[in-house]
């Protein structure tokens, strides 16, 4: 079917630029800000380095509700807040280092494994809808968070210490110290690369979960996936269980939510108790989108690309706002304006994009129609 | 055959729809290795005896079926399809049901890939199992070998002409192990003359495997050429059921109707023709598989100008370009005025109506009843069949006036059905192309395209809808463009027929030219400039 066409070059770097616009949106934004931040290129390398270790693994949560066609995962924020009472456990426990970490990922997996078997229920029911409807989803059970960890913590779960507990004597402070498990994992490795820290152990447990991506796609499940990501009326006649497969795609991406956010707070080393899950789901959308990701198509260069990016423009933009503008608020101000432009972007694209490959794929089936002589045969030829 | 207990035997097989009788006592016998031709009018029953040889859950839903089913001699109950497929039965839908973005071997294999066990299989369960590559492949060329075709294992489906897609499809089926009985219902309606040959071919050689095939075809040329036996059904009951060897076309034709069927004849007095009513000039259609590359024509006011040619060379895109079903370019007028592509709304408009080669997609609301479908267009379209209240500030619908409409197509085209309240998916696929035909009918359009009008339609109903569109041309002075693969039926109605090659015409010829003319077009030799 496919003809061999040949685009003129002008416009194969419209094609070019529309396929990959959100990152050449990015490039540029960020290509201005990094010079007039005049931060050192030690400094943005070692920040990126972090941030790389503290976020990556949360984006990559999203890759294979991606691949079940059902979206990106708002609902990953159902795991966020599975991993932070996890944390919470585990701070109250006085588990200290990796093990703390480790404690708090079994506290939180079945907490996870549920969250996620209900928003498994709840997407199968607003087919055709899931991400709108993951998002309400967020909202809704972060009010169940609050709920329990402001009033039940302490009076009907068991919490020991009362340094974590507010002074009324039940629910959890605002802020939370997780001095005893802070960077545990990112320093269990550390690695010096002249003026450079890497924590290796942090990013060898980002580089698992890319492996485990790899091949899961490689397993059954991973196939169903695939298949039900494109056709669920001919994977159900192939008997292929489609709610079944999409409600654990969605426990899979909730499980990873919780890992992520647990290796994403033991970076930050305290925990706003009530707000810390609520952007996670925004930005690691923005991150895998900026990556050039879509709806309906996710790699894992998109997640590794898309980390940095979002992450680049974070650390310049603040700085650059604040020379620019005299004030450091503008760049913040700005940068967030910025992801959530590229959220809204990258969704009107998608569907855009689509058109716009069907309208250059077309151009060369035109023949003569366009006004020149036809020759009698043409040189596309058909099948 | 030294084994002679039946591959399958169906003993006395009787089925009602809500009281409406569709199959009545109906049996015969299959032998392994034997390829039987099922043949019936539109609505004798076919589809649904083989739905119910499949389990397929419309039989429960409503209400089941009497009689039996014996597979090996052992009576068989299937609950659902994987049952059947258990039971080694394999069936290929009308529809097809293949994943685009998936090669032919994952489509092949699809849920059924062969794989490797690991640990993960023994904690989470056999589903973390990793795919075996070579060996889904290995198997795929296998199946593949076995139909005798062409398929590279590794296309992708979605850009796979549609005979393929047939064939892999095919081949889905007979990979399972234990696969026996194969059923085919109508596999030929969407392939060109060359793919149902080499479809005909496969099925030979899977019977010369011993896999017994029942194929179901109002081709009757096929049926004659492949089937070792022909069984007919007529208003659900089986009329005859005798060896192929020897049978010809008009005698099956006969058994089917009841009566003696005659050829199409004909009538062709003066024809008169005004000035030009649709001219196209460098029409492009971006439709998938059917892509137009560059087509100019026009057709004369009150002709039936026909458009043919070998499927996949554009002659379905020329009507749905022009209806903006597809994205389009190039200039088209309609006596004399502007049509703008792009938009189905403008098209109608205009004045045209088009009868869609694809009626479930979008040529009928199935949910809906017959007299529904066939005035919603025109109500759409015209505001016709509504009753207007209050000088038009709400208006009804006017029932008695669509019930009028209903009821006379159903006698026109005699669409068999219980009445004009039936829904549409409750009819088999020929009645629910006479209702297509009797919407745009309805529309009253002063152009109409009518796209393989007698797809799905058996041999005394096709002269019947070829001699309605006649007639409706004649009294109506309607124009009609219409589009078909088989060239006997537009050789006998059309004053003027083009065929189309690889997106352009090759050439215009009157109907009486020589069929090897009309031979040399389609294989893309390209007429000098024949015009009638
Ligand atoms: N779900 C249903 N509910 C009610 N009636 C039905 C249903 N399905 C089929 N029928 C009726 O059963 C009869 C037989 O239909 P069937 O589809 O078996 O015909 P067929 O022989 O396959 O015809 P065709 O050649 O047109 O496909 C028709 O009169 C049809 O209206
Ligand atoms: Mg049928």
């Amino acid at each position: 079917m496919k003809t061999p066409f040949k685009l003129p070059s002008a416009a194969r770097v419209r094609r070019f630029a529309a396929d990959n616009v959100v990152v050449l949106i990015f490039l540029f934004v960020t290509a201005i800000a990094v010079p007039s931040s005049k931060l050192s290129g030690t400094y943005i390398i070692q920040d990126l380095l972090t941030r790389y270790g503290r976020n990556a693994f949360l984006v990559f949560s999203l890759l294979l509700p991606i691949m079940a066609g059902m979206g990106i995962n708002f609902g990953m924020v159902l795991g966020a807040m599975a991993g932070e009472i996890g944390l919470i456990f585990a701070v109250d426990q006085g588990i200290a280092g990796v093990q703390g970490l480790l404690y708090a990922v079994l506290v939180g997996a079945p907490i996870a494994i549920l969250l996620g078997w209900i928003a498994g229920q709840v997407l199968n029911r607003a087919r055709g809808r899931e991400m709108v409807t993951g998002y309400i989803l967020g909202f809704f059970m972060d009010g169940v968070y609050q709920f329990v960890v402001l009033y039940l913590m302490g009076a009907i779960i068991p919490i020991t210490s009362k340094a974590i507990t507010l002074s009324r004597g039940y629910g959890i402070r605002n802020t939370l110290g997780l001095d005893s498990v802070r960077q545990s994992l990112d320093k269990l490795l550390k690695l010096e690369l002249g003026s450079f820290d890497l924590p290796m152990a942090t990013y060898l447990v980002i580089a698992l979960l890319a492996i485990f991506i790899v091949w899961f796609r490689r397993t059954k499940l991973g196939q169903d996936m695939r298949a039900i990501g494109q056709d669920q009326t001919v994977s159900h006649s192939a008997g292929i269980p489609v709610e079944r497969t999409r409600i654990m795609a969605i426990v899979i991406s909730t499980l990873l939510a919780m890992v992520g956010q647990i290796i994403f707070l033991q970076n930050m080393g305290n925990m706003a108790t009530y707000n810390a899950h609520r952007q996670t789901g925004f930005f690691a959308a923005a991150a895998i989108l900026v990556g050039g990701a879509s709806v309906a198509k996710a790699t894992i260069p998109n997640v590794l690309v898309g980390v940095g990016l979002l992450h680049l423009m974070y650390i310049v933009v603040p700085p650059a706002g604040a020379r620019l503008f005299g004030s450091a608020q503008i760049g913040e101000y700005f940068r967030d304006a910025m992801s959530y432009a590229v959220i809204a972007l990258a969704l009107a694209l998608h569907a855009w994009r689509k058109r716009a490959n069907a309208e250059s794929a077309r151009a060369g089936l035109r023949g003569a129609a366009s006004g020149a002589v036809a020759p009698a045969k043409m040189e596309g030829g058909a099948e | 055959m030294p084994d002679d207990t039946p591959l399958l035997s169906l003993e006395g097989i009787t089925k009602d729809f809500y009281g409406t009788t569709v199959l009545r006592d109906v049996s015969f016998a299959l032998r392994r290795g034997e390829i039987l031709g099922l043949v019936g009018e539109n609505g004798a029953g076919k589809t649904t005896l083989m739905r119910i040889l499949f389990g397929m859950p419309v039989i429960a839903e409503t209400g089941g079926f009497g009689g039996t089913v014996r597979i090996d001699g052992q009576p068989a109950s299937f609950r659902n399809p994987f049952d059947a497929l258990d039971a080694g039965i394999g069936m290929v839908h009308q529809e097809f049901s293949l994943i685009p973005g998936f090669t032919t071997t994952e489509n092949i294999m699809l849920n059924r890939e062969p794989s490797r066990r690991n640990v993960a299989v023994d904690l989470f369960g056999p589903r973390m199992a990793t795919l075996d590559r070579p060996a889904m492949t290995a198997r795929a060329t296998k199946a593949i070998e076995r139909l005798g075709v062409e398929l590279h294992p590794d296309t992708l489906v979605s850009e796979m002409p549609v005979g393929h897609k047939q064939f892999t499809e095919i081949a889905r089926e007979i990979d399972r192990d234990n696969v026996k009985l194969l059923v085919l219902d109508e596999p030929t309606a969407v392939l060109a003359e060359s793919e149902a040959e080499i479809l005909l071919a496969s099925l030979r050689r899977l019977a010369a495997q011993g896999i017994a095939i029942i194929f179901i075809s109002h081709r009757l040329h096929e049926v004659t050429a492949v089937a070792d036996r022909v069984v007919v059904l007529r208003d659900g009951q089986l009329v005859k059921d005798t060896s192929a060897k020897g049978v010809e076309v008009r005698e099956i034709a006969a058994w089917m109707v009841g009566r003696e069927v005659d050829a199409n004849a004909r009538v062709r007095s003066d024809r008169k023709y005004g000035g030009p009513a649709l001219e196209v000039e460098h029409l492009w259609v971006d439709m998938p598989g059917e892509t137009v590359r560059d087509v100019s024509f026009t057709v004369r006011e009150g002709e039936i100008f026909g458009i043919g040619g070998l499927a996949g060379q554009g002659k379905l895109g020329i009507p749905n370009g022009i209806m903006g079903l597809f994205a389009a370019g190039g200039t088209v007028r309609l006596h004399g005025k502007h049509v703008e592509l792009d938009a189905p709304r403008a098209a109608l408009d205009a004045g045209m109506a088009f009868v869609s080669e694809d009626r479930r997609g979008v040529g009928l609301l199935l949910d809906e009843s017959l007299d529904w479908n066939i005035a919603f267009a025109a109500m759409q379209v015209k505001g016709a069949y509504l009753k207007r209240w209050l000088g038009g500030l709400f208006s009804l619908r006017d029932e008695k006036a669509m019930r009028a409409l209903a009821e006379q197509y159903i006698e026109l085209l005699e669409i068999k059905c219980t009445g004009h309240r039936q829904k549409a998916k409750e009819l088999s696929g020929g009645n629910q192309q006479k209702v297509c035909l009797a919407k745009a009918f309805a529309l009253e359009p002063n152009l109409l395209f009518v796209s393989e009008p007698t797809r799905g339609i058996d041999v005394g109903a096709k002269k019947l809808v070829l001699d309605n569109l006649r007639r409706y041309n004649r009294d109506e002075g309607t124009t009609i463009v219409m589009v078909s693969s088989e060239l006997e039926e537009l050789r006998a109605i059309c004053d003027r027929v083009a065929i189309v090659d690889e997106g352009r015409i090759a050439g215009i010829l009157p109907p009486e030219a020589p069929l090897a003319d009309f031979g040399l077009l389609m294989a893309g030799e390209r007429a000098a400039e024949a015009s009638a």
